[in-house]
């Protein structure tokens, strides 16, 4: 389409001139580039759902709903039930979001605002991102040699005094919950912190001075201004995290004790779709893993609710703060 | 020259200047000796008093560093930290800069208007509440920030959606939204920075009277581009010059007196080609 191109202004004493059709194609030409690798994953995501959907059909045909609440996984009596797995995967992304989540937002609040020198900082957060860089099964090692045996004591104190509290009922035998948890947490942190650390550095200069101005203490400043102003950063970041510890599979693996059940207990073992996943598949018969993938679909279906939640969350406070439409 | 010279003489027989001094009545003396951002020498030599029930304009040329005086007057270029201040600035007595003071408690009594909007990213009422909950206000909030509203100008305007967010304001309306935020808690000296650079004739008007009606009870210091606004609102005037001399751009008090004689009556010729704008 021939646009118009105000030729009548162009004179000989003026610089200004349309764009050249050579900038008009590139500009086509990149367009299209970026309109292709955008379908690229929306076909992507739809194939891998397709692929799996089929797989399940068999599954969901013969259990429906009854899979999400079944809490036995009894491959000799085909009963499959899911309910401890999803429970396990919730609560333990719950507390490493937590855990997480609450350090990775402080360490950016302490990269951030000038608790130390700029260059310090920096240093700092590549060791922080540097954490991310750890295979998930060294992650998983370090849990059982190291975050297993260095809460057993504290789980044994809490159960002997506290042992009337569900959340202490029983004491860590081996793996369990606890120690899956604050690994995840620390896996998680990298991704919380980095994001937070982007959303604070963008707040500008003059809300700083804004705060400062209103006689604001430091403290004042951060919790009353900076972080509201980051906030739909912030929590871009805890839903990317809680996103990342419902799919972490090899250190829940190792570390959770992969037993059925639901108890609120951190120290008792428990178990996670993903984990669940991993270790039946390799001996898994032709009835199994249908199940399996039915598993996994519910595994994508929650993933899928975090982040559409998390996103109008995240929307939710864009527009109540900052009041864009 | 003549004309000039002659009622002066008759007033200071009739003992005129005794009662100026009466009326100057001082809470932020202001004596800059340098002013440094790193090596580079912003501001030097200037001593400003700013007095109560007054408003004190400061006027001169871009990048003389008004600003900067005027920020160092609340010690808001602590931020910088690249900036030093060599000098007094005296409150009720105190030097602000002892080593005694914290800066968070001078800037609870000494209030500011950026010269850029800047509104927090919370709604129009918690940002004009935002001080009164700083101070631990008590009584009633909505009066207070409707008040504050009202002598910005903005009431009107935002009356019907105080939950809206600040920043969904026009840029006009976010600078009167940070006055009203700056004078909800009604501070003894409120410092303003072109506070009315972005906006219309017919706000920059109620912007003036507000301003008028803070010098009731307050102090007001007030950097402008705008001439005719020195001359509607200022009491005294500061005007501020360049010096290359030293090779950099260093700003410096060239002179300070009521509005009316620097206007009228300058005693420099700088400030004779300034007012009369002769150069920019
Ligand atoms: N944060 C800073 N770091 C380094 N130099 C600065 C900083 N802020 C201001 N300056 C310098 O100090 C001088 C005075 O700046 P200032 O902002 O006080 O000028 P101004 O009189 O307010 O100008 P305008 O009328 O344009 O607002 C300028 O030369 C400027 O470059
Ligand atoms: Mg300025």
């Amino acid at each position: 389409m021939a646009r118009h191109q105000f030729n009548i202004s162009r004179s000989a004493d003026s610089v200004s001139a349309p764009p050249s059709s050579r900038e008009l194609t590139t500009d086509t030409v990149f367009r299209g580039i970026a309109w292709i690798c955008a379908s690229l994953i929306i076909v992507l995501t739809a194939c891998l759902l397709f692929k799996i959907g089929a797989q399940a059909v068999p599954a969901i045909r013969q259990h429906g709903l009854g899979f999400i609440f079944g809490t036995t996984w009894d491959v000799s009596r085909e009963t499959f039930g899911v309910l401890p797995e999803i429970w396990g995967t919730l609560y333990s992304s719950f507390l490493a979001l937590l855990i997480g989540g609450s350090f990775g937002v402080a360490i950016a609040i302490f990269l951030t605002q000038e608790f130390i020198s700029p260059r310090l900082a920096a240093i700092f957060r590549t060791i922080v991102e540097m954490l991310a860089a750890i295979p998930s099964v060294v992650y998983g090692l370090w849990g059982i040699y190291v975050v297993i045996p260095m809460l057993r004591p504290i789980s044994e104190f809490l159960n002997a005094w506290l042992g009337w509290f569900p959340m202490f009922s029983t004491d860590l035998a081996g793996p369990g919950l606890a120690p899956a948890a604050l690994v995840l947490a620390i896996m998680i942190l990298p991704t919380v912190a980095a994001i937070s650390v982007d959303a604070m550095r963008r707040i500008p200069y003059k809300v700083k001075e804004a705060a400062y101005g209103m006689g604001t203490t430091r403290w004042e400043a951060i919790l009353k201004v900076m972080l509201p102003t980051a906030s739909s950063g912030i929590l871009a970041a805890l839903v990317l995290g809680f996103g990342r510890a419902l799919g972490e599979t090899m250190a829940l693996a190792m570390l959770i004790g992969n037993s059925n059940q639901i108890n609120l207990s951190l120290f008792a073992p428990a178990n996670t779709l993903a984990s669940l996943l991993a270790s039946s598949f390799p001996e898994a018969g032709q009835i199994e893993v249908q199940a399996l993938m039915y598993a996994a679909l519910v595994l994508l279906a929650i993933t899928f609710l975090v982040n559409v939640g998390g996103l109008a969350i995240q929307q939710y406070t864009v527009r109540k703060f900052e009041g864009k439409r | 020259m003549n004309a000039t010279m002659t009622p002066n003489r008759v007033t200071i027989q009739e003992a005129a200047p005794v009662k100026k001094t009466a009326i100057d009545d001082v809470v932020l003396d202001c004596k800059v000796r340098k002013i440094h951002y790193g090596d580079f020498l912003a501001v030097r030599d200037s001593n400003v008093p700013i007095a109560r029930k007054q408003i004190t304009g400061f006027i001169g040329p871009s990048g003389c560093g008004k600003s900067t005086v005027l920020r160092s007057l609340n010690r808001m270029n602590d931020l910088i930290d690249v900036f030093r201040f060599d000098g007094q600035v005296t409150y009720h007595g105190k030097d602000i800069y002892a080593r005694d003071v914290d800066p968070v408690v001078v800037r609870r009594y000494i209030g500011m208007v950026f010269q850029q909007p800047n509104p927090f990213s919370m709604s129009i009422f918690d940002n004009v509440a935002f001080g009164l909950k700083l101070n631990r206000f008590k009584g009633d909030t909505h009066e207070k920030v409707e008040k504050a509203l009202r002598g910005a100008a903005l009431w009107d305007e935002v009356k019907g959606k105080l939950k809206n967010s600040g920043l969904s304001l026009s840029g006009g309306q976010q600078q009167r939204l940070c006055i009203a935020r700056a004078i909800a808690t009604e501070p003894e000296v409120l410092l303003m920075d072109e506070p009315c650079s972005a906006l219309d004739p017919i706000a920059t008007r109620q912007v003036e009277e507000l301003m008028l009606e803070l010098k009731e009870n307050f102090a007001v210091a007030l950097v402008t581009h705008n001439m005719q606004q020195a001359t509607r609102v200022a009491d005294k005037t500061a005007f501020f010059g360049v010096d290359m001399s030293a090779g950099g751009r260093t700003g410096y008090l060239v002179e300070m007196g009521d509005t009316d004689q620097i206007f009228n009556h300058p005693r420099e010729q700088l400030t004779r080609q300034y007012v009369a704008g002769e150069f920019s």
